[in-house]
């Protein structure tokens, strides 16, 4: 199984989310937009995106509807729901503390 | 998973569960999409066609790979390949219907017999009382008596003090079992019913459909409230349901009673053994019991009670309260209670009903069950080992294209988990045939069948789906654990040949047979050892005649003698008797030994016999006519027998056991010595040799008897010593009886063996059950052992066929099938052996003088396993003898 091994598990969903709840969007735009975002250091394969959204989307964070994209052609956007919004706000707190808390410990000056 | 969240993921589980085929569709869409927006870029980027597609597929990473892994992201997934599984599961089942029928009759047989046993526990030692509250909570109350073990009866008193004084008991009441004749119109039969306290209907919660319950005044006064509350089923068929039964009158034993109510139907009373057909309160208990007024007495015990405790509170503490109430009683009422007190049992352990008598052997049967269900699963287990050989082919493609193991393995158990299912739905069909099937096992009494119904309730039900569960867990494993060892390239090379390629399935179905040959060999050993037990238990003498006596009564009671005219019949009875061509002798007493009376007991004195200060020696009696050991053929060691002229004009007199000799009076011969009998001291006259009292099991113990004359009953039993046929003693005595009062009914009559052999009847029980059982359980194992080894000829025709190329005939290759299957066998029985060496001890309250280790059972069991094993290789080792080498190596 190609998990994602260079980014923590459960970041992953983080960053969906946080993207979807910029705008609704395909999983190829969601693809492209991850790689934007992260310039390439996390290193997200598609390969591990589109069961992070089926996950999602059957945790009930995220909805998913057939719409036109802007080829014309059908494509399935993902958005945010109200649940899928307050975990975003769930996982982003619990990020800031543990990120504060890792980068606190990195920067400690060596005695 | 908070609620709002499993709101929201609805959707999206709702459709991947019933739109599955269209949730894929649009997943491999997506997909398509997402892949085809890569190759457009990678094509704007300069690459070729086929280049582009090339590096998009490598950098997606596979899509059959995330097609599953988005099928596996979707949660709905488990039910979804839950309900791929089990069609799949049916198809291969339908696919083998012998194999399938074969290996669900085996769990069916399994789980039956374990569904069985559990509703015979659940209906006759758990709730055995249908529609009685809270039965968790109820114990059985008796007394208990130093130097005395087990229970006795209380005495009205005692009890009364109880109920007033116990604070963690919720409620008491008194249910003793009695019997009546009871005439509707011109058809008269015998009726068991119950004397009971005034609170029994509310204290057990049912209430009568028909007119009411008794009232608290009723149970007080001397034959002062005649009234009865009828069964449900007795109105129905003997009052046609009558609508107007209420203020009916009904003649119980010659005493009119107004029929006050009709109690639920489903409620049979509160004693485990028979169903009740009448309820009287116990002010009337002078009618129904023999032996005078008992209310008032704090010596007089008669009476069987429950008490139910008061919610939270524990055996223990309630003990604890009720043994400090009988101290008490014991102090303030030293003559009579003196080292006396109360004591409760589990339902189950209830002393004075029938669960106490088939304890012993329901529980050996769960663990007979058991082990029948081991052996059913190992033999399933067996089958589906052979299927998956046969299968490993399918099980190598499917893990090729993709399926992981523990899809393979949720497979395999869900084919477990059909079979289980199935066969569990056939035993608690089995279950529900043969629930009410413990009765048919005992012998009937005095016309009237006993009731003893299996309960398939809630509990029943869920401990046969555990049952299910387990069994699917034991046979999907053995198949399960094969394919961990499958690798892909084997099979989808060659079907390989021979026993060789198999070593660890061949391992372990050996081991299956291994297990079944050891559980068999201890059940066989248990059902030998029962068989021998009750061998000895019908030949050991029980200290009397048992051939050319018979027992039978008269229906004093229910005709309304009173005492004179009960003595003058039974005098003119005897001697009409006594004249008979054929009828050497006759006597009454007012209980047959081993048979369902129970004797009387009383507090004692003997001259120079100093008990212990806290001592109170009490002993059981038998109150007996002239002639009764003659009759009986009981010999008499010294001194003389009762006679005509011991009646109550004459001075007390007694016979006594010699155990009573031997702990009273060191072994003298106490003749002429005295005895207190209930506070009258008697003169003994005689010495009789110990028998048998109330149990063929029972240690010897002191006992002694008065004449009947100078303890009446009315209604004692008669046994008539002669060497006619008994249907002709019968016609006899009902042309006698007849001649002196043509309203008397005589009871039914039996021969003293037949009573000996009714009271041996839970050993029979035993025996038959473990006896049917323990054959199941050697078929089973015969089968596994023939499956095995025509399996392994089968899988080695080619070896088999070198061989006989090679110079081995015939003869050889018998003998090599046959001392394989042998070593097998052997190893069984080497586990069987120790297994039943440890594990027969429990059978140890059902044995009779025999060992649980007795040699010739274990001897006699390994021979019939032995040549079971021979037979069961016998077929497959003429088929190898029959190899053809010219064929099988040219194949």
């Amino acid at each position: 199984m190609s998990k994602p091994s260079d980014l923590v598990q459960g970041t992953l969903d983080m960053l969906i989310l946080k993207i979807l709840a910029l705008e609704p969007l395909n999983g190829w735009a969601i693809s492209q937009r991850l790689k934007q975002i992260s310039s390439d250091v996390l290193g997200v394969s598609d390969g591990s995106l589109y069961p992070a959204l089926h996950k999602l989307q059957h945790r009930g964070w995220i909805r998913a509807e057939w719409k036109p994209s802007e080829n014309n052609r059908r494509a399935k956007f993902y958005s945010l729901t109200r649940v899928g919004r307050q975990q975003l706000e769930k996982e982003t707190a619990s990020w800031n503390r543990v990120s504060a808390a890792i980068s606190g410990i990195v920067q400690l000056k060596e005695a | 998973m908070d609620m709002q969240q499993w709101l929201y993921s609805m959707p999206a589980r709702l459709r991947s569960l019933f739109h599955s085929n269209q949730v894929d569709q649009e997943m491999k869409e997506e997909l398509r999409e997402h892949l085809d927006q890569q190759i457009k870029e990678n094509i704007a980027r300069g690459m070729s066609a086929e280049e582009a597609r090339r590096t998009a597929v490598r950098a997606m990473g596979g899509i059959t790979q995330i097609e599953q892994q988005c099928r596996d992201a979707r949660g709905g997934n488990l039910v979804e390949d839950f309900v791929q599984d089990l069609g799949y599961g049916c198809r291969q089942l339908l696919r083998n219907p012998g194999f399938s029928v074969l290996a669900i009759l085996c769990l069916t047989l399994g789980t039956g017999a374990n569904a069985v046993v559990f509703s015979w526990v659940e209906g006759i030692l758990f709730r055995p009382y249908p529609m009685v509250a809270h039965q968790e909570r109820l114990f059985a109350l008796a007394g208990t008596a130093r130097g005395e073990t087990g229970a006795t009866e209380l005495s009205w008193a005692d009890f009364q003090d109880l109920r007033r004084s116990c604070t963690m008991c919720e409620d008491a009441f008194v249910s003793k079992i009695t019997g009546s004749t009871l005439s509707v119109g011109d058809h008269a039969e015998t009726a068991r019913g119950s004397i009971v306290s005034a609170n029994y209907f509310n204290a057990i919660g049912v209430r009568p459909v028909l007119g009411r319950g008794f009232e608290t005044s009723e149970d007080v006064g001397s034959d002062s409230h005649p009234v009865v509350v009828i069964s449900y089923d007795l109105w129905r068929d003997r009052y046609k349901s009558d609508p107007n039964i209420i203020g009916r009158m009904q003649r119980f034993n010659n005493v009119p009673h107004t029929i006050i109510g009709v109690a639920p139907q489903g409620f049979y009373g509160t004693f485990v053994g028979w169903a009740m057909q009448f309820w009287v309160p116990a002010s009337m208990e002078e009618t129904f019991e023999s032996g005078g007024y008992k209310l008032e007495s704090r010596d007089e015990r008669w009476i069987e009670a429950y008490v139910r405790l008061a919610p939270g509170v524990t055996r223990t503490q309630a003990q604890q309260e009720l043994s400090a109430i009988g101290a008490r009683l014991a102090t303030d009422y030293p003559t009579t209670n003196r080292g006396r007190n109360f004591a409760i049992w589990a339902l189950w352990e209830t002393p004075f009903n029938n669960a106490r008598t088939l304890l012993p052997t329901l529980e050996v049967m769960v663990a007979v069950v058991g082990f029948v269900l081991l052996i059913a699963c190992a033999n399933v287990a067996n089958l589906l080992l052979v299927r998956s050989f046969t299968r490993r082919h399918e099980m190598s493609i499917r893990l090729a294209i993709g399926a992981s193991r523990v899809r393979l393995l949720k497979q395999l158990l869900t084919e477990g988990l059909i079979l289980a299912a199935l066969g569990t739905t056939g035993g608690l069909v089995v279950a529900y045939w043969c629930r009410h099937a413990l009765v048919l096992l005992l012998p009937r009494r005095s016309g009237v069948a006993m009731y003893l119904p299996g309960q398939i309730d809630a509990r029943v039900m869920a401990l046969s789906v555990g049952l299910c569960l387990l069994v699917t867990l034991i046979v999907g494993f053995f198949p399960a654990f094969h394919t961990r060892k499958l690798d892909l390239a084997g099979p989808l090379k060659a079907e390989s040949a021979g026993v060789v390629g198999a070593r660890g399935r061949a391992w372990m179905r050996s081991g299956l047979v291994v297990l079944q040959v050891s559980l068999s060999f201890v059940l066989l050993v248990g059902a030998a050892l029962l068989l021998k037990s009750l061998e000895k238990i019908r030949t050991t003498s029980p200290g009397f005649t048992t051939t050319s006596v018979v027992t039978t009564g008269v229906s004093l009671v229910a005709a309304g003698y009173d005492e004179k005219r009960a003595k003058t019949f039974q005098d003119e009875l005897i001697d009409r008797l006594s004249a008979l061509p054929g009828v050497e002798s006759a006597a009454f007493a007012r209980v047959t030994p081993l048979g369902y009376g129970t004797y009387s007991s009383t507090p004692i004195a003997v001259d120079g016999y100093q008990p212990s200060l806290e001592e109170q020696p009490a002993l059981e009696y038998n109150q007996v006519g002239p002639g009764y050991f003659s009759t009986m053929g009981i010999a008499l060691l010294s001194g003389r027998e009762f006679t005509r002229t011991d009646d109550e004009n004459a001075p007390l007199v007694a016979i006594v056991n010699r155990t009573m000799v031997a702990r009273y009076w060191k072994g003298e011969d106490p003749v002429g010595r005295r005895l207190q009998v209930k506070g009258r001291w008697a003169r003994i006259v005689g010495v009789a040799a110990d028998s048998k009292y109330e149990s063929m099991r029972e240690a010897t113990k002191p006992f002694f008897y008065v004449p009947l004359r100078q303890d009446f009953v009315r209604g004692p039993v008669l046994n008539i010593r002669t060497h006619l046929p008994l249907p002709a003693v019968s016609g006899t005595l009902v042309r006698e009886v007849h001649a002196l009062d043509a309203n008397l009914a005589v009871y039914e009559m039996i021969t003293l063996q037949e009573q000996v052999n009714r009271s041996t009847s839970p050993q029979l029980v035993a025996v038959t059950l473990v006896s049917i059982l323990g054959g199941l359980a050697l078929l089973l194992a015969g089968v596994g052992l023939y499956g095995v080894m025509s399996y392994a000829v089968a899988q080695s025709t080619r070896e088999l066929g070198l061989r006989m190329a090679l110079g081995a005939g015939a003869a050889n290759l018998l003998r090599l099938v046959i001392s394989r299957g042998l070593r097998l066998t052997a190893g069984g029985l080497v586990f069987g052996f120790m297994a039943a060496l440890a594990l027969t001890k429990l059978l140890a309250k059902l044995l009779y003088s025999v060992s649980p280790h007795d040699p010739m059972v274990f001897a006699s069991v390994l021979a019939v396993m032995t040549i079971t094993a021979t037979s069961a290789c016998l077929l497959p080792a003429w088929r190898a003898s029959r190899t053809d080498p010219a064929r099988v190596l040219r194949d």
